[in-house]
């Protein structure tokens, strides 16, 4: 299927305070899309959603909605509409007049205002909640109505900015759900933006993953999650082991002095390399089946898996197993070549995928998310 | 919310109700039972009776603060509107400079712009030398409405700007989003949510202005004379405590009609700010 792009975004260059927050941006969005620009606060996600919507003029670089400029146009006359994040709904209006609000604006006749507000209670699930004030919601409910306000205006493409972020686990679930259903029925783009790598993974058809003003990497959640291109997207999707490597041939690695069969190819020979496994991939054997040999050094029960921390010849792997292990065991580990996926190394190797300070990790993973201003 | 008798609370109280009570429900009474009596003490309708005569005197003191609170509403609405969108640091320079009148007493104040307004003063002084003939203006209800807005500005811009600080900037970015230019932007978010803030700020600035005796005796040179002026002459020079009574009650009767009728417009919003 053809799609052709709805926004472009082209070497699109933000200051704030002589502080670069987008460097160089270019981004293509397909009509029809579900794209999701996933990062952690201060990476310039939600600044690209505000160059989008005409709140932020870029310094450098400009727009393009179906291939023409938007230099200079204002919000209000771009044919997007936003979700904001904590939803800014008309504290003056009632839900029906917060939802008719874009409609009335563009002086549309109150009678079809009233077929649209209605049809729009009934996508988002808030029939008879018309008279309620906007105050006395829940923060799923209000979710709601700021989606309705934002698609009964037919936007081109919807802005999403961190849409579930204030709502509880629970909500979030059932949430991203209907948000998806929303983007089905409606047929149109959604360009979301959110720190919840989760949440990018199972709504998303395209994930953007950003860090420090710059795109780390683009594509479908599977091949983020299964072949990152640098070490910063490998730790930040998911859990990974990054562990430095030489690329002996092609389909030949070595890591911790043994080699290893592997599917990757294209490398220089003797080329040093990241190497991602991830967790769920390496299976814990009798020490002489292993591949390697490691230290049982802690033991986490998840849930649906253990995770067990072990320390081979000083690098801890994390792995995931439903098999469990006591702290002090030596045992092997075993790697299939399909879970071996080799990275070019780049200016994260070495910063992330190592588990000797996990618990130094899991504090700084439990503190509660910045919200970005 | 629980409501709360203990002895603990009650003693706590006691001070302010008994202020309240000596200071304010007291007087109330004096001058209810002032208005009702004649010199001598007994039970009468007269006073209340002869202020047919004030007719007039009443029209023009609540033209001229209706006028007042107006042209104040005007000047205060878009200043607070722009200092509310301005960095923290302007704003606060600002204010201070909006408040700094009010730390001199309106006394001195308002016999300031006497100097300043009279046929001898300083402007008719700066208009004779570029050779201008003198303009009267101590006299005209214009001295005393310019000095009603003057004295009573502040009170206007503190409520209204408050409120405008207080409207969150994403809902003027959601109103910019749904297609809102600047006229509709205004007129659907920012003048329904700083609704509160005006209706306070109109009662502020419209009662005292309405029961003034000191800028209307300064400024309008003795010509104009507001209820307040009346009030004043009945019980500093005429001695009529019973006519001055009734006077204020009725002044004062008018004043709690008017808030109230202003404070139906702000309940739906959720109540006053200040």
């Amino acid at each position: 299927m053809e799609q052709k792009n709805i926004i472009e975004l082209k070497n699109i260059t933000v200051e704030f305070d002589g502080e670069k927050v987008l460097d160089d941006l270019n981004l293509s969005i397909k009509d029809k899309e579900f794209v999701t620009l996933l990062g952690q606060s201060g990476c310039g996600k939600t600044t690209t959603l505000r160059i989008i919507a005409g709140f932020i003029q870029p310094h450098a670089g400009d727009v393009f909605f179906d291939g023409k400029s938007e230099k200079g146009v204002p919000p209000y006359k771009r044919p997007v509409n936003t979700v904001f994040q904590r939803y800014a709904l008309f504290p003056n209006y009632n839900v029906y007049d917060n939802i008719a609000f874009g409609l009335r604006v563009s002086k549309m006749p109150e009678k079809e205002i009233d077929r649209r507000v209605k049809e729009m209670l009934k996508l988002v699930n808030l029939q008879g909640f018309e008279k309620r004030s906007v105050a006395k919601l829940s923060g799923g409910q209000q979710q709601r109505v700021a989606i309705a306000r934002a698609v009964i205006n037919e936007p081109k493409v919807l802005l999403l900015d961190e849409p579930l972020a204030a709502l509880d686990l629970k909500l979030r679930k059932d949430m991203q759900n209907e948000l998806k259903n929303i983007q089905r029925k409606l047929g149109i783009t959604f360009i979301y933006v959110t720190h919840d790598q989760e949440e990018a993974l199972s709504l998303s058809d395209t994930v953007v993953v950003m860090h420090e003003g710059k795109i780390q990497q683009i594509g479908t959640p599977i091949d983020i999650y299964n072949e990152p291109q640098n070490a910063f997207v490998a730790d930040f999707i998911g859990e990974s082991n990054i562990i430095d490597g030489n690329m002996l041939e092609d389909y030949k690695v070595s890591l911790v002095g043994k080699t290893f069969q592997c599917l990757d190819k294209g490398f220089e020979k003797n080329e040093p390399v990241d190497v991602v496994i991830r967790p769920e991939d390496v299976d814990i054997v009798p020490v002489d089946k292993g591949m390697l040999v490691g230290k049982v050094t802690s033991v986490l029960f998840r849930g649906v898996h253990f995770e067990i921390i072990i320390d081979v010849e000083g690098f801890k792997w994390m792995i995931q197993t439903t098999d469990e292990s006591k702290v002090g065991d030596t045992v092997g580990l075993y790697i299939e070549p399909d879970a071996i996926h080799v990275m070019k190394k780049s200016k994260y190797s070495g910063k992330y995928g190592d588990y000797s300070s996990y618990s130094d990790e899991m504090d700084r993973m439990s503190e509660p998310d910045e919200v970005e201003e | 919310m629980k409501k709360r008798n203990s002895y603990g609370s009650i003693a706590l109280n006691a001070p302010y109700t008994v202020w309240s009570v000596i200071f304010i429900v007291v007087p109330l009474f004096i001058v209810a039972y002032y208005a009702f009596t004649d010199k001598s003490g007994a039970f009468t309708f007269d006073n209340i009776l002869e202020l047919g005569e004030y007719n007039d005197i009443f029209f023009t003191s609540i033209w001229y603060s209706v006028l007042a609170t107006v042209i104040a509403l005007l000047i205060s609405y878009p200043f607070a509107y722009f200092l509310s969108r301005q960095s923290e640091k302007s704003r606060r320079l600002q204010m201070m400079l909006v408040m700094l009148p009010m730390w001199m007493n309106l006394l001195i104040r308002t016999y300031s712009w006497m100097n300043i307004l009279e046929r001898n003063g300083l402007i008719n002084n700066l208009l004779g030398m570029v050779g201008i003939e003198p303009v009267k203006m101590i006299g005209t209800p214009g001295a005393v409405i310019f000095g009603m807005v003057y004295n009573y500005l502040p009170y206007m811009i503190l409520p209204i700007y408050t409120v405008m600080s207080k409207i969150e900037p994403s809902l003027l970015e959601a109103a910019e989003d749904l297609g809102c230019n600047g006229i509709n932007k205004l007129r659907r978010v920012i003048m329904p949510l700083s609704l509160p803030g005006v209706v306070s700020g109109i009662t502020m600035v419209f009662v005292p202005s309405v029961s003034t005796f000191y800028i209307s005796q300064k400024l309008g040179g003795g010509k104009i004379m507001l209820v307040g002026d009346a009030i004043e002459r009945q019980m500093q020079s005429a001695y009529n405590y019973n006519l001055g009574a009734s006077l204020s009650l009725v002044l004062m009767v008018m004043i709690i009609i008017s808030m109230a009728i202003m404070n139906k417009f702000s309940d739906e919003e959720g109540g006053m700010v200040i």
